[in-house]
């Protein structure tokens, strides 16, 4: 889907990941998260939109597969929890947060494509607390690019991926682009 | 995305596209109000003055609230009217707005034409929350959001307004509104209050309320505004209730499924009958939840379209991505 409103142009360097390594490394999330949890009970998957809630998906499946039990995943939207509402240019659209389940008490894993400043897992955290009160909560991302401005960790990375700040990371999945992979771009301007 | 507009004057200066975008964005909020903490830090550090020349119980405490529940501070200010002259109070007013560095200015007042005065005047964001006989838009953005929740789609449908047309902004608003996005509007009532050209916006005008129910989706029913006309404009309360009430007798003319709707409050056996207020084609109590949304819906819209600076933002594409690129007209939800 074409990025419409993007005000950045950027250009594309390189894949980093592709389709096969994107699914290795949900498999292999998928397996930490089984592993540090001690199975797959009280598990709540949830995934930030948009590209999160997809992979959060792909990783409960995983989950189902290897453990025979059925994962529920939800969506954030944090728009609504942003620090920078009054500093962009024009609100944007707000999606529906859906996540389907009493979150009190469960293992919520947070789910997102990239970590970088860590302002979006800090909204998302805000946002979660505002739903329930979660036993614990874990963040798995698929590219960790660093540059973090707040004490934020990843708790399950597909990939460390050292970047400068002109540097763009696109994950891309099939559900929302067409094709899977992650690859590495740089700002234009 | 509501352009990149300051003020909610009136739905008559909105386009089709505005609108939708409104009310996909109030469906969000309806979800917020459903949730433990129904509240959003969206707003937080933004000061919202509610600033009613006019008595309001439910509009107010609705604006009230949707600033509340998005973590806004709010200062209220209201007045049954003033000896003052108007002009000279809104000039004072708009300069004391000013002075207290306030974002947001909700207005009611009695005189149409008052909320654009002061938007001229303003560097803050101002919404309509009823002005004279011109417009009330958020009370037709929530009858609009509420018709659709229920309807389904707004185009094609059958909408019947009954009731006082000419004096009323809430019908103003919900016309305007509901022609621009493909609704078949009629209205019917006392000939005295029926506005003059109205077919002139795609508007059919029905002899009787009879006429006009039939075969309707929808029946927004209006309020006989005792304070304002007692006797002028037909013969008495028991007239009007004989020949403009909706009751359950009219009402089987509508749809099977009729959704009724009333912008309260009601005036119980006059313009709408009590088994009809009370019955179960009847949404009112909808509307009002539905109204905390939709006002949520505008308020967050409106703050913050001035700001220029860059986003603190994830990789801007990525966080583009997530922020702006649901399409508008998403027929996701």
């Amino acid at each position: 889907m074409p990025t419409g409103e993007s005000v950045e142009q950027v250009r594309e360097k390189a894949e980093i990941i592709d389709g096969e390594g994107l699914r290795r490394a949900i498999i292999r999330i998928a397996h930490e998260i089984i592993e540090k949890n001690g199975g797959a009970k009280d598990l709540v998957l949830v995934g930030i939109r948009r590209r999160g809630v997809p992979l959060a998906h792909r990783i409960a499946a995983k989950i189902r597969e290897f453990e025979n039990v059925e994962i529920p995943v939800g969506a954030l939207d944090i728009t609504l929890y942003r620090d920078d509402l009054q500093t962009i240019a024009h609100q944007p659209v707000v999606g529906p947060t859906d996540v389907p389940v009493d979150i009190d008490e469960k293992v919520v894993v947070l789910v997102d494509d990239v970590l970088f400043t860590g302002r979006t897992v800090r909204a998302a955290l805000d946002e979660l607390i505002d739903l329930g009160r979660p036993r614990a909560i874990h963040l798995a991302v698929i590219v960790d690019r660093g540059h973090r401005e707040i004490p934020i960790r990843a708790d399950y990375v597909g990939k460390n991926v050292p970047t400068s700040r002109r540097e763009v990371i696109m994950v891309k999945v099939q559900e929302i682009d067409g094709h899977d992979g992650v690859s590495i771009g740089e700002m234009l301007s | 995305m509501i352009g990149h507009r300051k003020d909610l004057l009136g739905l008559e200066d909105l386009t089709a596209d505005e609108i939708v975008s409104i009310l996909d964005t109030a469906r969000t909020f309806r979800e917020v109000l459903d949730r433990p903490i129904p509240k959003v830090p969206s707003l937080r550090g933004m000061t919202a003055a509610n600033l009613f020349f006019e008595p309001s119980t439910r509009t107010r405490l609705s604006f009230e609230l949707a600033e509340k529940r998005l973590s806004a501070d709010t200062v209220t200010f209201q007045t049954s009217g003033s000896s003052v002259s108007k002009g000279e109070t809104l000039r004072d007013t708009a300069r004391n707005i000013e002075a207290m560095g306030i974002h947001l200015v909700v207005i009611r007042h009695q005189s149409s034409g008052a909320p654009h005065y002061l938007a001229r005047h303003l560097e803050a964001g101002v919404i309509n929350a009823g002005d004279g006989t011109h417009e009330h838009p958020t009370q037709g953005l929530l009858d609009i959001f509420t018709m659709r929740e229920k309807r389904g789609r707004i185009a094609g449908l059958n909408v019947a307004i009954v009731g006082d047309v000419m004096h009323s902004r809430v019908a103003r608003s919900n016309i305007w509104g509901l022609t621009k996005l493909g609704a078949q509007v009629t209205i019917a009532g006392p000939p005295t209050m029926m506005p003059a050209e109205v077919e002139r916006f795609g508007v059919r005008v029905a002899k009787s309320v009879e006429e006009a129910i039939e075969g309707a989706d929808v029946v927004n029913i209006l309020r006989i505004q005792l304070e304002r006309q007692r006797g002028s404009l037909y013969p008495s309360l028991r007239e009007y209730a004989r020949v403009y009430g909706v009751t359950s007798e009219r009402l089987r003319r509508a749809k099977p499924d009729v959704t009724v709707m009333h912008p309260g409050p009601m005036n119980r056996g006059v313009e709408i009958a009590q088994d009809v207020a009370d019955g179960k084609h009847s949404v009112i109590l909808e509307q009002v939840t539905n109204g905390v949304a939709v006002r949520m819906a505008v308020l967050y819209l409106l703050a913050g379209r001035d700001a220029s600076a860059e986003a603190i933002s994830e990789s801007p594409t990525v966080e583009a991505k997530k922020g702006h690129d649901e399409p508008t007209l998403s027929p996701r939800r």
